[in-house]
Parts: structure tokens; sequence; C-alpha cells
């Protein structure tokens, strides 16, 4: 089985969704000739040609509105928003009418599109290139999120993402494009969607993360093993819906849970993921729930690794919780 | 604010202004259309038809029957002359003020009158304002109330029709308030650069919501718009059926022929309110409908029918019970259909409910039913 990092699996994903399926077009600012800035799309274009692999103008809301419409002709557009930090002249788009678009026309035109935009920090971008923007899309109704951590999911959720019937919109974290590696099988396969992964079993504390964030949690699980916490760590991959089942059995076991995330506290998916357990499993918790996020300031360049959540945030709160 | 340069909203239209059908009732052969008489009996009828519902439907808003209305009262000639230009095959992407194209097309005045109650036989499930309907079997688009979204998606859709190498156009209808929108400015530009065969059709009928359209812009005219785009610009009389079907055909033509788009500016008025919501007695004197009352789209029509003897008061009458007696079963029909099901807010947001709509929907369903009347 060959290794890949997680660039090179988001590209032979999308490469064997064009060839399976001529409806698949791929577009979006740099993703032609360049291969998009992370080169994410190499070779597309030489493969598929410029009516597929389509070098837009520099427009998010141009390039989601003309997707929406092509989607409702029926082809199924990939788009690339090249950074989440860009995708705002697009929210409008995606939130009234993309999510919007089935529901609206009682199921007459449903709308189908996924969006792949690379989040996150720790790659010296400041703030408008290290944003996690997850939540702003979870709210919506009618959206799925998708956020993989490691090359092999990443192409299986990414081809799972673009045979599903709904928008989805695919975080990829680009701390980790190239520093996480591994095994990926040739063809097609898929990850399926709304499904959580026990990364690392542990019995005295749930961690929920996802995205570059899983790394630094499985690191302080790893620091805090040598003190004699097994922390069991999931990797949500699918933020929206999530997979509530696996979250569920899992606090239930350990009846303490940490929530790590690079984005904002407040109003944050940690919020949401707090409030779905303790509605649910309140009786079975024997610490407080807590949150090692992002701080509710715009996202800070030289001081981007304080702002974080690394693992020398999470391990003391880690560990505290499951002492408590 | 400077609009020295900018034309105040014309009546008579100015030099650069298409029209075709004259003062004096003949049809000036440059841009004639060639319809057949029948096509403008047709056309005629449903523009009678569509200004008959609009007061109908105002009507049933003001007696509390049904919540909204958002009517075209004096853009009949623009709204029909456009629609009826495109072939059966292409795709319509409205604004909201189309409904009349719709009918043309093929929408069931039933159907229509469902949306307009929100009720169970509603297509929409009621899940939108009245006026928001959908219909694909006639190639019209679900629609927004957001101003001018439905534009990039109307580029989109004839892009993907031209990736499939399929023989088809789509023409998008929107406001002059729409030409401020990003949307407008985008969809211009991917038209422009990637060639794609959309109308752009505006309906500048003067006003967004109660701001002139000398606010919206600062450009002499909104079809000169189109030359930083790329795209040519075409300014037609809006009142003028004949002139409208014409430019619109060519617009259609020259999208089919691979050259690329086009932007229609229609000059028309509103002559009401933009919307049940709004009364335009609070920005608008009264005196500024009357240039454009002479130039009434349905009035000229008519005038030119009846001066070929193809229309008279009989047929006339004839027309407007027949429309009454059909919009008023489909109202009976539709005030005797109950709300959409509670159940049916949890359907359609996904292809499958996922689990926490599952959820949602079974404790909405377990609990009592909001006070007071639905629909």
């Amino acid at each position: 089985m060959p290794q890949m990092n997680m660039v090179q699996a988001i590209n032979d994903a999308l490469a064997t969704a064009m060839r399976s399926d001529e409806r698949v077009v791929v577009m979006g600012e740099d993703v032609g000739k360049v291969g998009g800035v992370f080169r994410v799309t190499a070779g597309l274009f030489d493969e598929f040609g410029d009516e597929r692999v389509i070098d837009t103008p520099l427009s998010e809301n141009g390039i989601v509105g003309t997707a929406v419409g092509m989607a409702l002709y029926g082809l199924v557009p990939v788009v690339e928003i090249q950074f989440s930090d860009f995708i705002w002249p697009a929210y409008d788009q995606i939130v009234n009418e993309l999510a919007k678009f089935r529901y609206r026309s009682g199921g007459e035109y449903p709308a189908k599109i996924v969006i792949r935009t690379p989040v996150g920090g720790g790659i010296r971008g400041g703030h408008y290139h290290s944003q996690h923007p997850e939540a702003a899309f979870i709210h919506v109704a009618g959206l799925k999120v998708v956020c993989p951590s490691n090359p092999h999911d990443a192409k299986g959720l990414l081809l799972a993402s673009i045979a599903d019937p709904d928008p989805v919109l695919f975080f990829e974290p680009k701390r980790v494009y190239r520093a996480a590696k591994g095994e990926v099988p040739q063809g097609a396969y898929t990850v399926p969607l709304e499904s959580a992964a026990i990364v690392r079993p542990g019995r005295h504390v749930t961690v929920l993360a996802y995205g570059a964030m899983l790394y630094e949690a499985l690191d302080a699980a790893a620091k805090a093993s040598a003190k004699g916490v097994e922390a069991e760590v999931i990797d949500l991959r699918t933020l929206w819906p999530v997979d509530i089942g696996t979250i569920l059995e899992s606090v239930k076991r350990t009846g303490r849970l940490v929530v790590v995330h690079e984005a904002p506290k407040t109003c944050g998916f940690g919020a949401e993921l707090m409030s779905l357990v303790t509605e649910r499993a309140f009786y079975h918790l024997e610490a407080p729930p807590v949150r090692v996020t992002g701080f509710d300031t715009p996202f800070p360049y030289t001081l981007e690794m304080e702002y974080m959540p690394l693992s020398h945030r999470i391990l003391p709160t880690l560990l505290d919780t499951a002492r408590a | 604010m400077t609009t020295a340069t900018r034309q105040r909203h014309e009546s008579p239209p100015a030099d650069d202004v298409i029209r075709v059908l004259g003062d004096d009732l003949t049809l000036d052969p440059v841009y004639d259309p060639g319809l057949s008489p029948q096509e403008v009996l047709e056309l005629y009828r449903h523009m009678v038809t569509t200004r008959l519902l609009d007061e109908r439907l105002v009507g049933l808003q003001r007696q509390g029957r049904i919540g909204f209305h958002v009517g075209s009262l004096g853009e009949e000639a623009a709204i029909l002359g456009s629609a009826y230009a495109m072939r059966k095959g292409d795709w319509l992407f409205p604004c909201y003020r189309e409904f009349g194209a719709a009918l043309m097309r093929g929408l069931e005045l039933s159907v229509f009158v469902h949306n307009m109650f929100g009720n169970a036989k509603d297509t929409v499930r009621g899940r939108q304002m009245p006026d928001h309907y959908t219909c694909r079997r006639v190639g019209w688009v679900s629609i927004s109330s957001p101003v001018g979204t439905q534009i990039t998606q109307g580029v989109g859709f004839a892009w993907g029709a031209k990736i499939r190498k399929q023989d088809l156009a789509t023409l998008v209808y929107f406001g002059d308030g729409a030409t401020s929108s990003s949307d407008f400015h985008s969809g211009m530009n991917f038209a422009g650069v990637f060639k794609i065969p959309t109308v752009f059709f505006c309906r500048n009928n003067g006003w967004a919501i109660s701001v002139p359209t000398q606010r919206q812009t600062a450009s002499r005219t909104l079809a000169e718009k189109g030359a930083a785009y790329g795209v040519p610009g075409v300014r037609v009389d809006g009142n003028d059926l004949f002139a409208v079907v014409s430019v619109v055909k060519r617009a259609l033509e020259r999208g089919v022929r691979g050259e690329g788009p086009t932007l229609i500016e229609a000059i028309t008025y509103r002559m009401g309110g933009h919307s049940t919501s709004d009364d335009p007695n609070r920005y608008r004197a009264s005196e500024a409908l009357e240039p454009w009352t002479s130039r009434d789209p349905i009035g000229r029509v008519r005038a030119y029918l009846e001066k070929h003897n193809q229309w008279d008061g009989t047929a006339e009458e004839r027309l407007i019970a027949e429309v009454d007696q059909r919009f008023r079963e489909a109202v009976t029909s539709a005030e005797r259909t109950p709300p959409p099901a509670l159940e049916t807010m949890f359907e359609d947001v996904y292809a499958r409910p996922p689990w926490h709509l599952a959820e949602q929907r079974a404790e909405r369903l377990a609990g009592p039913r909001a006070p007071g009347a639905h629909g």
C-alpha cells in the first residue's frame, strides 16, 4: 500500500472521483496549471483539461454561486477555497442558497457541492491564513462538516463527501498537510461520514479532537500515560452530524470529558459537544467537562503557538480532569 | 452624491433605448421580432392574466387571507416578453416578481395559489413566504428572497450545460437594485470570462423598495456596466412587448452561437409598492406615475390589437371572467387545504434525516401544538 501525505491523498481522491464520474469538476483560484497553492490539485489540469479543472476569477462569492448553479444543472462541483479565511464572501451563497435549496424547494432542487478549504494555524500565516471556522458552518441547517486528520481518512472521507447527496464543507488541517503520513489504499474506498474513530483507547478520561489538534491531544495522552492517566482520544472526523454514539459510549465509560479545538472558545464546537454530553450523560460525569481551545481573540501571528491548544496546554487539563 | 451625468428614469425613453411599437401603433422593422398575430394575442392574454392575478392577490392579502404578495404591476411586458423569447429547454432564474412568466411556461395556477397559501399542497411545503414557488418541470428555479443570488447561479447552470455540451441557455431576472450586489458583479464577470450563454435581464423599474435607481449607481445607464465585463449591454423599452421579445431573442441567439452573455436593461416602472408590505406614498409622489400611465405596457398592446381588429371589449370581459373563475376555484381549493403536517418541518433539510433531526422531530411531535392558526 503506498505511503502518502494528506496533500497526496486528497489529490488521489479527487483524481479517483473525476475518473469514475464525469460530472465531477474541480474549481477555484489557482487550482489549474499550478495545482493549487498547496498543490492539492496538482496534475488534475493535465489529466482532465481546463473544462473540468477550472481556474476561476478571484471571487469566492462567484466561485460558490456558479458552483451552486452547476450543481442545480447536475454536475458535482468540488470547490477549493484557497484558505478558509477567505470563505466569507461566499457565506451568503453557502448559508442562504446551498444549505437551503433542498428544503426551500420541497426537495425539488437538491444542490450538492463539496467545498474543500485549508484550515488552522501553526504555519506562520497570521489571522488571515489560520482560522478554523467550523462552528459558523455547523450552525447552519443543511450542511455537513468534515475535518480529517490523516491521509487514509482524508481520501476516504473526501470520496464519501463527493458521493454524499448533501453539501459538505471539507476542512483540511493545513498544519499536517505534509506532516501526517500513512498508508493509503489505491482506488476508490470511503470512510463513512458521521463516524468517529477511537484512536487511542483509555479508561480515565475521554478527549475529543479533530484535524491538526488530534496530534496534540495524542501527544498529551502519551505524556499523561507516563503519569498513570490513560486518556481515550477520539478523532471526530465528521464534525456534523457528529458521531454522538461513539462519544457517549466513551464518556459513560470514563466519566470525564476534555474537548480540544483551535477555534475560539465562545460558541465554538466544544460548547455544543459539551451540551450534547451533559444533556445525555450528566449522571455519568465525575468531573466538570472542560475545553482546551483557542482564545476569543483574532488569531495572532507572532504568538500563534501561545494561542493554539498545544499538548503542553492539554496535558495539565487532562490530568486535572482525570484526577478531579 | 452627484448624478449630473446620469439620465433620470426615462419616459419617454432616450434615443439609445430600443423600441419597436411606435406611438402610431406601427412596428419598427429594424427590431420587429416577427411575432404572428396569434403569438401577440397569446402574450396579451398572459399580460392581462398577470395583472388581474396581481390585483386579486393584493386583495386577498388586504383581507388577511394570504400573508404577502410581491407584484409586477406595470412590468408585464418586460416579464412576459423576456420569458416568451426563451426556448422551452432553456432555464429561468427568477427574482421574485415574475410569477406571470412561470404561469406562461406552464406552472399550474392551482399550484401557484397553493404556494400563496403555504398549505399542504404547496410544492415547497409551506416553508417560504408566498411567491417563492418552484417548478423544475418548466425550467423554473426555486426562488429565494436575498437580492442577486440567482445571478451567479444562473451563470453556473448554463456553464454546467456548456461543459456537458448541451445546447441550453439561462435567463436571469433581477431588478436595478441587484446591480449593486456582489452576485451581479461576480455573475457578469464569470459569464464574460467563460463566454456563458446567459441572458442577464435587468428590470430597471426605477426603485429598490424606497431607493431610486440614481442611488444604486453613478453610471449613466445600467446597460453600460456590461462594458467593464466585456459583456454587451442593451437598453430596451421594457414597456414595449415587441422590443423586449426582440432583444431577448437576439441575446439568446448570441449565447447559443457561443458568443457569450448579454446584459439587457429593460426600462420600465414599478407602478405599485415593492410588495404588499410597502407603502410607496411615503417616498414617491403620485405624479411620478403619470408619464408611465400613458405608457402602460398592456394598454399599448391592446391598442395595437384593437387597431388590427383582433381584440375588443367583449373579448377582454370574457378573458377576465375566465381568469376570475379559474382563480376563484384555485383559492377555494387552497383555503380548504390544511397546513402542512408538522413532521414536514423536519424533512428535506438533508436527503435523509440525521440523528439530531430525528430526535428533534420526535421531541416536537410528542409535545403540544402551538396556539393559534397556521398557514
